[in-house]
């Protein structure tokens, strides 16, 4: 029986003389890779629809499996198989090799043959097949032929450059805009001779994924301005890794040249990010080398007051005193840019040095139910035991956003729900204030709720009709999330009663490797709940340490607060972004500093910042490229990379860590990621019981709607002012111009054109923006919580506030 | 005991040949006193060329560093602008050139592969076989070692192209003085 089905998928066809069983529907370029035949090729991609553009792959069909033959050679990546079919390639048919020289002399006629100057040269698709399937030599410049130019290269983005001379008209870059990212910015214009890759005139080629098109373009018509002219193939040492920059662990590809990461590149992994990454992950590398950048680590001058560098020994010394006077009274806010491992360090120096619990590696918005949540429903959860994983949303029914706009917080689910939409149609439904462009892309539908209420409308999903959530659907949930009380005790609730998978999706590459190692003060390595006594007590004794502290910890909220009292003496800081932790401080951040002056700080950072300003010892950290360490993306996968470079100048966090340990005398038992990976596994996971899922009603209410008066709704957009994008201004100059989003009817209350600037005034103070019109809930009023210049959270206030937004000049 | 001719006629031979050779034509080079011209297509130091009205031929491809058998050239492009605003301007014609050039004469084994390598003929050989030095570091020639000096006629670039109206003009040997009309790039 079985058998008969699996004869009954498979079609037998004879390719160069060897029969071949293939699944139906294959196409005949793909059955030849089968059979170890290179057909060659510039507009197939196994990842686009077929369009035979480029008619290089010509084949000679002397039998389409009915008897009859093809009577001129056809292209064979549009060409499905056949039973019985007979396929004569260039290997073994003059006529097919003829066809396909015949086709690489035309695209050669026009093609500026610059390869000395052009970045593709030494991995150029067209180089390589005019070598191997080319004629030697060119005919139409033999006989005097004038090729056809254009100005080049010109800017379809401020990242990416167009040479139309060198363009083969393939449409890989066109498709995928269409088919894979939905920004169709970018077209093939005119016909014939003339026919040209174009975008329209005053509208840039707007897309976070823009990056792709140049990485699958098969010859050199598109470049990065990234790039350019920077280095040869052959210079290029090449090294898988992940990127680091979401939390979505996307495979890249690192090169380098002679110590400097040169550029990115997609990886290829289909159960992840198959072959496409956005443009932060590819473009946004230079951070490491700004020239803010530590190489020393330094100490405050007892005498001076100014920081001075100081070897590694003292400056170990110095901060184990530091802490040591601090007793207990340290926090610890390690960031979301750990590595695991790096976690893992911080999480075990916590308990075992600091004997503490005050350590949380959220420095955004988040409340002590989002910590019971991700206790109770998240960690632990990966691929294999029941996670939602990329390819579940890829065969979804139904998927559910809150707090989530994946196109700018998470672009590899960006493009996976694109897929399974365009697919077969899965409804995707955001909970959401604003639709957005993003999520239009992705067929889904807004369900307007006013920011703050988030709770009731995630409940009111369990009894909707339309939505009609089941067993085969999945609810996402993002950080953001935490911001409103309530919403997540709801999302769990409701996944509970309707059946529906959960995930909760971070921003940040280190936030789920934060959490499963114990980063959170009411969590320990493994899963550990703080407040189980069996749980410390396996801890205890896996570490061979006496005890593990008992009482739940501070969360970044309670350490800030305690700090600002003076109920703190230390903080032990990481990879954590001053902005971010003076937009949690909101107004008194003056206080805070003065805390924070008077606190003995130690800081571990890439780069110097506010922090390392305020520190009385700062060690410089190697960022993600001078170690190995692994990510755990959203779905609890775990996602190695070695190191890349090697730079004798910083260390990872773990070794740090160890050596303040040492020096204060307890030693946390690791020194290298490696060791730390190993104690890791050794560690394992919590077995026993979890702790309970969060209840926490949500108090539902919004102050908006009074006189005028909206919330406002925002979120970080992809490219903003973060500081890991520095040094790229070409990136940043693809960020999207940061606007005041209204609906209609608050529009209309303006009295200001479209495009005007209109003041945003909030609690923290106001800006002028120019305002849009889109679809926004009632009472709402949206804009970027981070924007190149202009950061909403900071200047007017975060999400969730009250607003007010009115036309007119100032 | 040896014979007669043993004894005596061989020594004597032996210093006719010395005594020959005093009348003869020196064959010892009095090199460094006296420098004696090698053959024309001698495989000496290297030079980048320039075009006659002193732009760089080299385009910063680094086919020369990817034929060299020994790794001994390291080069990196950039790219020629033509406003000049943020003070880089045009060496070359045409979009790139190279920004860094090296030889590393420790290395090279002055094979001639680059040479053949070059599309541009910027680079070639000189008959100039001097290449000792006393430490590592001056034995690795800088670009502004390797260019050629400056002849009458030429300027120092970076400036505009002043013999075509683009690179291709210069690639096909179609130079001719700009007019005035066509204005600077
Ligand atoms: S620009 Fe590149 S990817 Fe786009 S059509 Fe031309 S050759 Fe194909
Ligand atoms: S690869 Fe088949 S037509 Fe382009």
């Amino acid at each position: 029986m079985t058998q008969e089905i699996v004869k009954s998928d498979l079609v037998t066809l004879t390719i160069d003389g060897i029969q071949v069983s293939v699944p139906a529907d294959t196409l005949v370029i793909r059955a030849a890779e089968q059979v170890g035949v290179q057909i060659p090729r510039f507009c197939d991609h196994p990842l686009l629809e077929p369009v035979g553009a480029c008619r290089q792959c010509l084949v000679d069909i002397p039998d389409a499996g009915n008897g009859r033959g093809f009577p001129k050679p056809q292209a064979s990546c549009t060409l499905p198989v056949a039973e019985g079919m007979v396929v004569h390639t260039q290997a073994t048919s003059p006529v097919a090799e003829k066809a396909q020289q015949g086709i690489m002399e035309f695209l050669l006629v026009n093609h500026p043959l610059d390869c000395p100057v052009c970045d593709k040269g030494g991995e150029c698709p067209l180089q390589n097949q005019a070598m191997s399937n080319g004629r030697g030599e060119s005919r139409f410049a033999e006989s005097g032929g004038v090729k056809r130019v254009y100005p080049k290269p010109i800017n379809i983005s401020a990242q990416v450059l167009l040479d139309r001379e060198r363009c083969v008209l393939c449409a890989r870059c066109t498709r995928f805009s269409e088919q894979i990212a939905g920004d169709p910015f970018i077209e093939l214009l005119e016909r014939g001779a003339l026919q040209q890759v174009g975008i329209y005139e005053r509208q840039p080629f707007d897309s976070y994924f823009s990056g792709n098109t140049i990485q699958i373009c098969p010859v050199g018509a598109l470049t990065s301005a990234a790039y350019r002219f920077r280095s040869r193939p052959f210079d290029l040492v090449s090294t898988p890794s992940i990127a680091d920059l979401d939390a979505c662990g996307s495979a890249i590809r690192i090169d380098h040249r002679r110590g400097k990461v040169m550029r990115r590149l997609a990886g290829n992994d289909p159960e992840v990010n198959e072959e496409w990454i956005t443009d932060k992950d590819r473009f946004a590398f230079l951070a490491p080398r700004q020239d803010d950048r530590l190489t020393h680590p330094q100490v405050r001058d007892e005498d001076t007051g100014e920081l001075r560098v100081a070897s590694w020994p003292e400056a170990f010394a110095v901060a184990a005193r530091g802490l040591k006077d601090a007793k207990k009274k340290v926090g610890l806010l390690p960031g979301g840019r750990l590595t695991a491992e790096d976690a893992y360090a911080w999480s075990k120096f916590a308990r075992v040095v600091c004997r503490t619990n005050n350590i949380d590696f959220r420095v955004r918005p988040h409340s002590a139910e989002e910590a019971a949540f991700l206790a109770s429903t998240v960690v632990l959860g990966a691929p294999g035991v029941g996670a939602v994983t990329y390819a579940d949303l890829e065969s979804a029914r139904t998927v559910v956003l809150a707090g989530l706009e994946p196109e700018d917080e998470a672009g590899a689910i960006f493009l996976r729900l694109r897929k399974a939409n365009q697919a077969h149609g899965t409804r995707i439904f955001s909970v959401s204030a604003v639709g957005t462009r993003g999520l239009a892309k992705t067929g889904g539908q807004l369900l307007p709720t006013v920011p703050g209420t988030e709770a009731s409308a995630i409940s009111a999903l369990a009894s909707d009709g339309e939505v009609a959530l089941d067993a085969g659907g999945l609810i996402l949930v993002g950080e953001r999330l935490a911001g409103v009380p309530g919403a997540l005790s709801a999302a769990a609730a409701l996944a509970a009663t309707t059946g529906a998978r959960l995930a909760w999706v971070p921003r940040r590459a280190g936030d789920r490797g934060a959490l499963e190692t114990g980063c959170l003060p009411n969590l320990l390595p493994g899963g550990r709940p703080v407040a189980d006594p069996g749980a410390r007590v396996d801890l205890a004794a896996a570490w061979g340490v006496a005890g593990i502290p008992d009482n739940e910890g501070l969360d970044t909220d309670g350490i800030l607060a305690e700090l600002r009292t003076g109920g703190l003496d230390a903080l032990v800081v990481g990879g954590v972004d001053p902005a971010d932790v003076l937009a949690l401080g909101g107004q008194s951040d003056k206080l805070l500093r003065k805390a924070l002056k008077k606190a003995f700080v130690v800081a571990l950072e890439v780069r110097s910042s506010a922090f390392t300003e305020l520190a009385d010892v700062v060690f410089p950290i190697a960022p993600s490229t001078d170690k190995a360490g692994t990510y755990v993306n959203w779905e609890g996968r775990v996602r190695s990379f070695g190191k890349v470079l090697d730079n004798p100048a910083s260390l990872p966090d773990v070794r740090v860590l160890a050596g303040i340990a040492e020096e204060r005398g307890r030693s946390i038992g690791v020194r290298t990621p490696e060791q730390a990976w190993a104690e890791m596994v050794q560690v394992g996971p919590w077995e026993g019981p979890r702790a309970a899922t969060p209840t926490v009603v949500s108090t539902g209410s919004t102050d908006g709607g009074a006189n005028g008066a909206l919330v406002l709704s925002s979120w970080k957009q992809l490219l903003d002012d973060g500081r890991m994008q520095d040094g790229d201004d070409h990136l940043r100059a693809t960020a999207r111009r940061p606007v005041v989003l209204v609906n209609q009817a608050t529009f209309d209350t303006l009295g200001v054109p479209e495009g005007d600037d209109v003041t945003l005034a909030g609690p923290l103070g106001s800006v002028r923006l120019p305002v849009a019109i889109g679809e926004v809930a009632d009472g709402v009023v949206w804009a970027p919580a981070s924007a190149p210049g202009v950061s909403i959270r900071h200047l007017v206030g975060p999400a969730g506030a009250v607003v007010t937004v009115e036309g007119g000049a100032q | 005991m040896g014979t007669l001719k043993e004894q005596f006629w061989d020594p004597v031979a032996g210093f006719g040949v010395t005594f020959r050779t005093m009348f003869r034509k020196v064959v010892t080079e009095q090199y460094p006193f006296e420098k004696f011209p090698t053959a024309p297509r001698f495989h000496g130091r290297h030079q980048l060329n320039r075009w006659p009205d002193g732009l760089e031929k080299c385009i910063g491809c680094e086919l020369c560093a990817w034929a060299c058998p020994a790794d001994a050239i390291y080069v990196e492009g950039d790219t020629n602008t033509d406003d000049g605003a943020d003070g880089s301007g045009r060496f070359s014609p045409g979009e790139r050139y190279g920004r860094v050039y090296q030889i590393n004469y420790l290395r090279c084994i002055l094979c001639g592969l680059c040479i053949e390598a070059c599309p541009t003929r910027a680079l070639t050989m000189t008959n100039e076989y001097e290449l000792a030095d006393t430490s590592r570091e001056s034995l690795i020639y800088e670009k502004s070692d390797l260019l050629a000096p400056l002849l009458p006629g030429m300027e120092l670039p970076p400036h505009p192209m002043l013999l075509g109206a683009d690179e291709g003009d210069y690639y096909r040997g179609n130079l001719h003085p700009r007019k005035a009309e066509e204005g600077d790039a």
